[in-house]
């Protein structure tokens, strides 16, 4: 056994903390309500922590090493972003505190709606959700909301690319939508007949990526947004490749109605091994009325002697809550401390240089590993995994042959629409040398794949575990620690 | 910032990739609108950041200034230094969701201690990887409460004792679904057993909060009983502290658990990130949305951790998925499980007792001031309602003005009670600052 449990290091009657005793009289504890056993470990602090430290070190990292998963913008995390959320003004406010006592959160807020409405040149901007798909699901409902306002309650139809993210068909299926998927055309982009095809009076919208999931900027973005309001239905765009626009474009310009943005993937905030995200929505000032519920609004203007007053208020046609409280306010802090420190010369180098590092990556891998939609890519490319001359070798092997290089692999099978698809997004942040080691390490494993390809197969063969079986996890289901039916009870 | 390119690396590469300028990468985009001249201010320095957040940050009142009794769904507790010791190791918090198993044990293998560890609190057989937080979880229950009778049964019934924010999360999440929502205008002061009369062959899901949004610790056993006659579903929202004390949900058959776990070593941070606890019976693990460990081994037999049931979720069944759920909370959930770990079994009793004493000690202070009384029957945790006798948001303003936070104004969401105030008393509020309380109070109440 080589990781115990944390439930395996426990022995009876260890403890990690103590608490003061009670500086009160005992209370009464009604009988019949009182728990009878709580199964729960036992351990030691000095303990627990080697144990946490322990298992930690058998991740890959940002903070270790490359890691340029697709789509997910795994760029440096800036230690700024951490201190100043950690800050007591800001990690100790309780959310339902009287509004005077908050006005440094709340001013805080205000003006991050600010930025990214800026950025993203909407109207105005809602910190509610929680994560991107969060952001996904609050805009459909403000589509739905607006053309329900408007009587147009046949409108339930959501275009969605095939090379779409997941969620954006799971979104709007849980907002009560009807999804038809539209192809995509030679070039990458929008099949602009396929959705003249679809518009009629059932349309409420459509949902784009863009740059698209292959990494290329839709050249048919301007006019299919203007089919689709022509059409009465609005356009969503998923905010995740909003990496590649900073200070370059305004998705408002393209025709978009309403976007999330990932705070955790372009504006910096750790990714903390899945969440927690912040997906803010933007939307244009048709919609605003319709954004969820609270927003933080400046109430009057500061002078010279008085500071600003800012307040939470409710939109008029809002569709309600998504979740309790303001948001995730931490992750918020996080993000303003980088746009804060960024600048808007700052933002714009941030996408220029992801552009570069990924056209650079893609220019110099592209002779030996197939690119299906092969131009000028933008934060992010898709490349092919498998060659005719390597036919035992799949996307997934090379993907685990680049582990043995301390690279983190690029996101595998996805989009669904590039066969053996490896999605490969450098962002910004890293170094030219640390490029090309990685474009090295691609060409040697393609060379590999053909002369070696064991190497591949049994890949990786320097991590702390071999591939691990996943058909045994699906089928055994072992979802939580084994115990003895005695635990817990002495 | 954050960038380390040279002109001449800029060069080199550029040349490679066969542009002249950075600008020419960006060819494919419409010229109209290209390179906006933002409106936004020059980037500073990190010294001059820091400045800044600390500045803003200042505007901003904390326990440490104010004495504060306010609960009502998130709570000032103690985090272990601990805790925040392990959140800051780099490899959990810079790394991403587990998708490449062979160099993600770390996360993966504290996901899994985590679904242990929520099993073992609530009593169930299975918990998943987390939602974002208590509201979104219930709004799940109930999504997933549909989808379990195919869309037949369309009634839901909710407690109205349930947290206001959680109940109008679910209205919007549900609001795309034909169903029908009811019980919420019950009475407040109506409890559990008074849901019995709305339950029939319609009823996908019955909803309870335990103890309540009020603060109370109710039986369940009749309302479990009578929702399972008719074959629904049966859901409790938890205080994940509450259960180091009182029986767990599973002791009333629940089907569904959720919870809001920021209480579990999550700071308030103005009421985010915090953390869905969601857990149920094994038999409808894959009615279940969002991620789940599951142990395996390697090919050399080696004992480890995947995600497992990816069948369920959205990037494989998309629009057929269970919800639209991408991520967990997985930082947050790790700090929860660190902080279970800590407290173990007999922390977190001492912890619950410790609440329980402290909140009871200050309903009895706060009783004896005239015009302020405490349902001396009904059995509470650590948060209770004080009816007041004048609306509790004058109560608050004065005492705001003592620098103590009073509480939560109970009139904001139910319109009958603008003279209770909703008080939450943890291991952070000592004799003395209850005292303090009590004594404004009564000079106060002279005024």
């Amino acid at each position: 056994m080589i990781n115990p449990t944390i439930f395996e290091l426990s022995r009876p009657n260890r403890k990690g903390i103590r608490y003061p005793k009670p500086d009160v009289p005992l209370a009464e504890i009604p009988k019949d309500f009182l728990r009878d056993e709580l199964p729960l470990p036992e351990v030691p602090e000095n303990e627990v922590v080697r144990h946490f430290t322990n298992i930690s070190q058998l991740n890959h990292a940002v903070d270790i090493g490359f890691y340029p998963l697709g789509s997910c913008t795994m760029k440096y995390n800036p230690k700024i972003n951490e201190q100043a959320a950690r800050l007591p003004g800001f990690s100790q406010i309780h959310p339902l505190q009287p509004v005077e006592t908050v006005q440094g959160a709340l001013g805080l807020m205000y003006e991050t709606q600010q930025w990214l409405a800026e950025i993203s040149g909407f109207k105005a901007v809602s910190l509610q959700p929680a994560a991107g798909a969060h952001g996904e699901l609050t805009g459909v409902l403000i589509i739905r909301a607006y053309h329900r306002t408007r009587g147009d309650d046949k409108r339930i139809k959501m275009l969605v690319p095939d090379s779409a993210h997941g969620t954006n068909p799971a979104s709007s299926a849980m907002s009560g939508m009807e999804i038809i998927e539209l192809p995509s055309d030679e070039r990458g982009n929008i099949d602009l007949d396929a959705l003249k095809a679809e518009c009629d009076d059932t349309l409420a919208g459509l949902m784009i990526t863009n740059p698209n999931t292959l990494g290329l900027f839709d050249e048919n973005i301007t006019k299919a947004c203007q089919l689709v309001h022509d059409h009465g239905g609005l356009v969503y765009g998923d905010g995740a490749n909003m990496n590649a626009l900073l200070g370059v474009y305004q998705p408002a310009d393209m025709g978009i109605d309403v976007m999330h943005f990932n705070l955790h993937k372009t504006f910096s905030t750790p990714h903390g091994g899945g969440g927690p995200g912040s997906g803010p929505v933007g939307v244009t000032k048709e919609l605003a009325d319709y954004l969820p519920t609270p927003l933080v609004d400046m109430i009057s203007e500061g002078d010279d002697e008085n500071p600003a007053v800012y307040d939470l208020v409710e939109p008029k046609s809002s569709i309600g809550r998504t979740k309790s409280f303001h948001g995730h306010f931490g992750m918020i802090v996080r993000a303003f401390t980088y746009m804060l420190s960024l600048g808007k010369n700052g933002l714009r180098d941030v996408a220029t240089h992801a552009v570069l590092n990924a056209n650079y990556i893609q220019a110099k891998v592209k002779d030996i590993y197939h690119i299906p939609y092969e131009r000028l890519c933008m934060h992010e490319f898709v490349a092919e995994g498998v060659w005719k001359d390597a036919p035992g070798v799949r996307a997934l092997d090379v993907s685990k042959r680049i582990i043995d290089f301390g690279f983190h692999p690029p996101t595998n099978y996805f989009p669904l629409i590039v066969h053996e698809a490896l999605m490969i997004e450098p962002t910004e942040t890293e170094t030219k040398e640390t490029l090309d080691r990685f474009v090295d390490a691609l060409l040697q494993i393609a060379d590999e794949a053909k002369n070696n390809p064991d190497l591949l197969l049994n890949a990786p063969a320097t991590a702390p575990f071999n591939r691990l079986d996943e058909v045994k996890a699906a089928k055994d289901l072992i979802l939580k620690t084994q115990l003895p039916d005695d635990y817990g009870k002495s | 910032m954050y960038i380390s390119h040279t002109q001449a690396d800029r060069e080199a590469m550029l040349k490679i990739i066969g542009v002249e300028k950075l600008e020419d990468l960006f060819q494919c985009l419409p010229d109209e609108g290209k390179f906006p001249e933002l409106s936004l201010p020059d980037g500073i320095t990190e010294m001059e950041a820091l400045d800044e957040l600390q500045y803003i940050s200042t505007a901003n009142e904390t326990p440490q200034e104010l004495v504060s009794f306010l609960g009502a769904g998130a709570y000032n507790h103690y985090i272990p230094a601990a805790v925040d010791s392990i959140l800051m190791r780099s490899e959990f918090y810079t790394a991403y969701t587990p998708y490449q198993p062979e160099i993600a044990q770390g996360t993966l293998q504290a996901i899994f201690e985590y679904q242990s560890l929520i099993a073992a609190l609530t009593g169930m057989d299975v918990s998943n990887a987390s939602h974002y937080d208590g509201a979104t979880a219930v709004a799940e229950a109930v999504n997933m409460a549909y989808h379990n009778f195919r869309g037949r049964k369309k009634k839901i019934i909710l407690s109205p004792s349930i947290h206001p924010h959680y109940r109008e999360t679910i209205h919007t999440y549900m609001d795309g679904v034909n169903l029908e929502i009811i019980g919420e205008d019950l009475s407040p002061e109506s409890g559990p057993d008074d849901l019995i009369k709305l339950i029939d062959d319609q009823t996908a899901l019955v909803m309870v909060q335990y103890p309540d949004f009020f603060g109370r610790i109710y039986d369940l056993t009749k309302l479990s009983t009578a929702t399972h006659e008719q074959k629904s579903l049966f859901s409790v929202h938890i205080n994940p502290i509450s259960l180091g004390l009182i029986k767990p949900p599973s002791e009333f058959d629940a089907d569904i658990v959720t919870g809001e776990g920021q209480p579990l070593g999550i700071p308030m941070s103005f009421g985010g990130p915090y953390l869905g606890l969601f857990a149920t019976k094994k038999q409808y693990v894959r009615k279940m949305a969002g991620r789940l460990a599951g142990e395996t081994v390697d090919t050399e037999g080696k004992r480890g951790y995947v995600l497992t049931l990816n069948t369920r979720e959205q990037h494989i069944r998309r629009e057929q998925a269970t919800s639209n759920i991408c991520t967990n909370q997985g930082l947050i959930a790790l700090a929860s499980t660190v902080y279970l770990s800590l407290l173990g079994k007999n922390g977190l009793q001492e912890l619950a007792r410790l609440n329980y004493h402290k909140a009871h000690y200050a309903a009895e202070k706060i009783s004896a001031v005239p015009g302020f009384t405490v349902n001396p029957v009904q059995p509470f945790f650590n948060e209770f309602v004080v009816h007041c006798p004048v609306p509790a948001k004058e109560v608050n303003q004065s005492l705001l003005k003592y620098d103590i936070l009073g509480g939560y104004d109970l009139g904001q969401d139910y319109p009958d009670l603008t003279h209770e105030l909703l008080v939450a008393v943890t291991e952070m509020n000592t004799r003395s600052e209850i005292d303090f309380l009590a004594a404004v109070l009564e000079e106060e109440s002279h005024d």
